[in-house]
């Protein structure tokens, strides 16, 4: 199974973890993931803006690598996939905005959203299989109580992501069962952690990551699990110490015995 | 040579403003075989009926041709002033230049061009029409009434007291349905047992009418005036005949672990067990799946302690087939299951709860004696939020994208009967419109804003996230722009309705048409609304679509009516466009007969004469009395033995070439 894979920028400093463990997991999942020679960074936040073309321009080049390479463009990093799925979006729905980006770069074909963006976890899921994954499985993290935290950019916009449902999303659970441990469910599991605002005022995010980790402490969780560079960092800054945070990657490759 | 007239209607400016009349009239005049032609602006009206009866009996008209409305608008109208003026009434077709013309089109050119078509083709059938007579079936005079809810036992009461034999099949093992379950009723707040109760027992006290509960309709069969249904009265392993409701059995009961249904599952039942104190007909019933004698073979308490002697392990279901004239469907509603909308911590919070659970709670005869409490701990709640429109008006897979129409109003009760019972309480309502039309009904919901002090608050609430013991409701005030975080201890949802699961199952047996929601359609959503388009079903209730109490017994009366009218006629015209075989083409292959969706084909010997001889060939017959009309068996014949009167192949293929010309 080959994939086209666009890593992004945090998954080469802060976020290593993310993408070395995905990265290994892979190869004893027998997919391949070709990471895209120049890929740029994807401008980490969809800008709402609509008279720019410039903060999606890299995004367009992923997928035009993806188109020409014949395959899926995989991602990993939850704010990538985010940006990189809706840029796809506007490329095949908003005629305006693809004219322009068409324009300036002045493709060899006119590039009109052909590509299929997936992120790593849809990829275990829909490619792969969770029941695949069970059996692969040869450490089982049996009796862990995991808590999933979703965050926002994977589920919203739900009619652009069309990843999960975006108020009762499953998949992060059916992966957590997949690895043999329990899922523990809780209702802000997929409430915004503050994201970017920690830049601006850090208070915002440590109320926010607050009530996530004690509402997940509360349901009886031991670890959170997340896809999220940024959800990771807030989690573990205002919480770490209540609560080990992990990327879901790393609970998997252990699982797979490749940690 | 046959003499046709034509008449082309304004329909007020419906028609005429996109289709030229004045052209379509010449256009007709210049058809072969038409001696007339006319247009008026309402040829459904008193004078336009006159005319056409004068044009039939001046110019001796063998057919007409009516450019107007749909044939199922006034095909009728037009049949019947046709047969007062000595034509038969199907030498009458209706070009419907409406519907499938001037509604649809915007330019007049083409819809003119296209109303020519369209009485052309009618002019060609009508020369081929042969006058037809329709025959005469009897009506059974009993109704069939399936749900046992409010809407149900209203028409049954109704159609009884005309003096008609009436069964009701109910799927409980007592009739009663949601309303026995509510405490009080808007906009009166008068008791629903109250109310109801007396109705039960009139019920079961009636001569004419015969309750089949713990049953279910298996199967139907027949037409209007003609039904055979097959009811399954499902083994309740206790002798109805014998059992004296004495209740013995079920305190002796060791298996008492069943979630009680009448309770909203908020407390347990045994599993020998009366729904409720009022019951009808007040019968113990055993729960098979939770009967300790019917699953391991050791118990049979209830049997030793019954005096009676009513206990029958070995009861089987029995099969009743009864005929009837006319069937009711009262089959009614549930709540939407909540387990997807894990938001609002329904299946995770113990004190977040459904409207009918709080109904429950706050009944004196209820799990708690009508002691409000929260179900976690116990304790009394202080500040209660109540949420609207869950799961009703949405646009997700799991919405249903209609208004439920009750929740407003019963939470408006809910809201003021707490704040009545229990002034400390601070009680918020989110809402996204407050809908309360109806008479006293606006009234209702201003005196629980006004004279009660409920918060009403216009918005959604996002999220119930359970904190220390409380509910945090994370939830948005539209109008003052603000996001709320209110503590709160109970959280009561009103979660929207949907048709009963066993309807779409009725529906299919009754060819009743439904809508993508599975409630019933009605014939016609102004002018036929208890009717079903399948002739002698008729609508009552919920099952049809979302309503409150009072609309359900106005409707359980009209339903009523409409049945009453049906059965107390002896006979029934048949449809004279019935199927019809040339038993000289027939070659017997039964093909006919197995499409036929009515059971309306046999086959026969016969004897025909052949040259030296007589030969004995195998030819399908039609029960006209049963045909329906459909066509199918016309469709499937591969000699093109079957024929449907009043829309032959000749017929037919003379409109196709009409229209091709």
């Amino acid at each position: 199974m080959n994939f086209t894979y666009y890593p992004g920028c945090t998954l080469k400093a802060k976020g290593k973890d993310l993408d070395i463990y995905a990265r290994k997991c892979a190869e004893v999942l027998g997919v391949t993931m070709d990471e895209i020679k120049d890929w740029q960074c994807c401008g980490g936040c969809y800008t709402t803006s609509q008279d720019e073309i410039a903060t999606k321009l890299a995004s367009v080049r992923a997928l035009v690598e993806a188109k020409n390479n014949n395959t899926e463009l995989l991602t990993l990093c939850s704010a990538c996939h985010n940006v990189i799925k809706r840029v796809n979006n506007d490329m095949a729905t908003n005629d305006y905005f693809n004219f322009r980006v068409n324009n300036y770069l002045k493709l060899d074909q006119p590039y009109n959203g052909e590509a299929t963006v997936i992120h790593y976890l849809e990829m275990l899921r829909d490619k792969v299989g969770f029941d695949k994954i069970k059996e692969k499985v040869v450490n089982p993290l049996t009796g862990k109580k995991i808590g999933a935290y979703y965050g926002c950019l994977l589920l919203r916009p739900s009619s652009v992501m069309a990843f999960d449902n975006p108020e009762n999303p499953t998949i992060l659970e059916d992966f957590i069962k997949a690895i043999g441990a329990t899922p523990v469910i809780y209702q802000m599991r997929n409430e915004c952690c503050g994201a970017y605002c920690t830049l601006e005022d850090k208070a915002i995010p440590k109320k926010r990551s607050d009530k996530i980790i004690e509402n997940a402490l509360s349901k009886g969780a031991e670890c959170l699990i997340t896809a999220c560079p940024l959800c990771l960092y807030n989690l573990k800054v205002n919480g770490g110490d209540k609560i080990p945070v992990y990327y879901f990657t790393e609970l998997l490759a252990e699982a797979l015995g490749v940690k | 040579m046959k003499k046709i007239g034509v008449f082309v209607c304004w329909c007020g400016s419906n028609i005429a403003a996109t289709v030229d009349v004045k052209a379509v009239v010449e256009a007709c005049k210049k058809e072969p075989n038409v001696v007339f032609a006319e247009d008026y602006q309402y040829i459904c009206s008193e004078i336009g009926q006159n005319k056409m009866a004068d044009a039939i009996r001046d110019y001796k008209l063998d057919g007409v041709v009516i450019c107007s409305c749909s044939p199922r608008m006034h095909e009728a109208t037009f049949r019947k002033t046709a047969e007062k003026a000595g034509l038969n009434p199907y030498m009458i077709e209706v070009a419907n230049i409406r519907e499938q013309c001037s509604w649809i089109h915007k330019d007049i050119e083409e819809g003119t061009e296209k109303a020519i078509v369209l009485a052309r083709t009618a002019i060609a059938k009508v020369l081929l029409n042969a006058p037809l007579q329709a025959g005469e079936s009897k009506v059974t005079k009993r109704a069939l009434v399936i749900g046992g809810g409010i809407a149900g036992i209203q028409s049954a009461l109704d159609i009884a007291d005309a003096g008609f034999e009436v069964d009701i099949v109910e799927k409980k093992p007592s009739i009663g349905g949601k309303m026995s379950q509510l405490d009080k009723t808007f906009p009166t707040l008068d008791c629903s047992a109250c109310i109801l109760t007396p109705k039960m027992v009139d019920v079961s006290a009636h001569e004419k009418i015969n309750i089949f509960a713990y049953s279910e309709v298996e199967a139907v069969s027949g037409f209007v005036g003609n039904f055979t249904a097959k009811i399954r009265q499902k083994a309740r392993y206790v002798d109805t005949a014998k059992c004296t409701g004495c209740r013995a059995c079920m305190e002796k009961c060791p298996s008492k672990k069943s979630l009680n249904e009448f309770n909203a599952g908020l407390d347990t039942r045994p599993a020998i067990y009366i729904p409720f104190a009022q019951a009808v007909p007040n019968k113990a019933t055993i729960d098979p799946n939770a009967c300790i004698k019917l699953k391991t073979g050791k118990c049979g308490i209830c049997s030793k302690v019954c005096t009676a002697g009513a206990i029958d392990y070995e009861q089987k279901d029995q099969i009743i087939e009864r005929e009837y004239g006319a069937i009711v469907v009262a089959t009614g509603y549930n709540i939407i299951n909540l387990d997807k909308f894990n938001e609002l911590g329904y299946s995770d919070c113990k004190d977040v709860i459904t409207s009918l659970e709080f109904e429950r709670l706050t009944n004196a005869a209820g799990p708690t004696k009508g002691h409000l409490i929260c179900p976690s701990d116990g304790r009394e709640p202080k500040k209660i939020v109540f949420v609207q429109c869950v799961g009703s008006r949405g646009l997700r897979p799991c919405d249903k994208q209609y208004c439920s129409k009750i929740c407003c109003m019963y939470t408006a009760k809910h809201a003021m009967l707490l704040r009545e019972k229990h002034p400390e309480t601070e009680v918020y309502v989110f809402y996204i419109d407050v809908r309360t039309p109806g008479k006293n009904y606006d009234e209702f919901y201003r005196r629980a804003v006004e004279q009660y002090g409920v918060h009403y608050i216009k918005g959604q609430v996002g999220k119930v996230i359970e904190k220390d013991g409380h509910l945090e409701v994370q939830a948005s005030d539209l109008l003052a722009d603000e996001q709320l975080h209110i503590d709160a201890d109970l959280v009561v949802l009103a979660a929207a309705i949907e048709a009963d699961d066993t309807a779409r199952k009725i529906g299919t047996m009754l060819t009743a048409s439904m809508d993508t929601n599975d409630f019933f359609t009605e014939a016609h959503a102004k002018l036929k609304p208890v009717e079903s388009p399948t002739a002698g079903i008729f609508l009552s209730g919920m099952c049809q679509g979302p309503k409150d109490i009072p609309d359900t017994v106005a409707q359980a009366g009209a339903a009523a009516v409409k049945v009453i009218g049906l059965l107390s006629k002896d006979t029934l015209k048949c449809n004279a466009c019935v199927a019809s075989p040339n038993e000289n083409m027939c070659n017997g292959c039964s093909l006919c007969a197995t499409v036929c969706p009515y059971g309306a084909i046999t086959y026969v010997d016969k004897e025909f004469r052949i040259p030296g001889g007589v030969q004995v060939r195998r030819v399908s017959q039609v029960n006209e009395a049963i045909c329906q009309g459909c066509g199918a068996c016309t469709v499937a014949c591969m000699s093109g033995a079957m024929d449907l009167k009043g829309f032959t192949n000749k017929e037919i293929m003379a409109e196709v070439e009409s229209i091709c010309k």
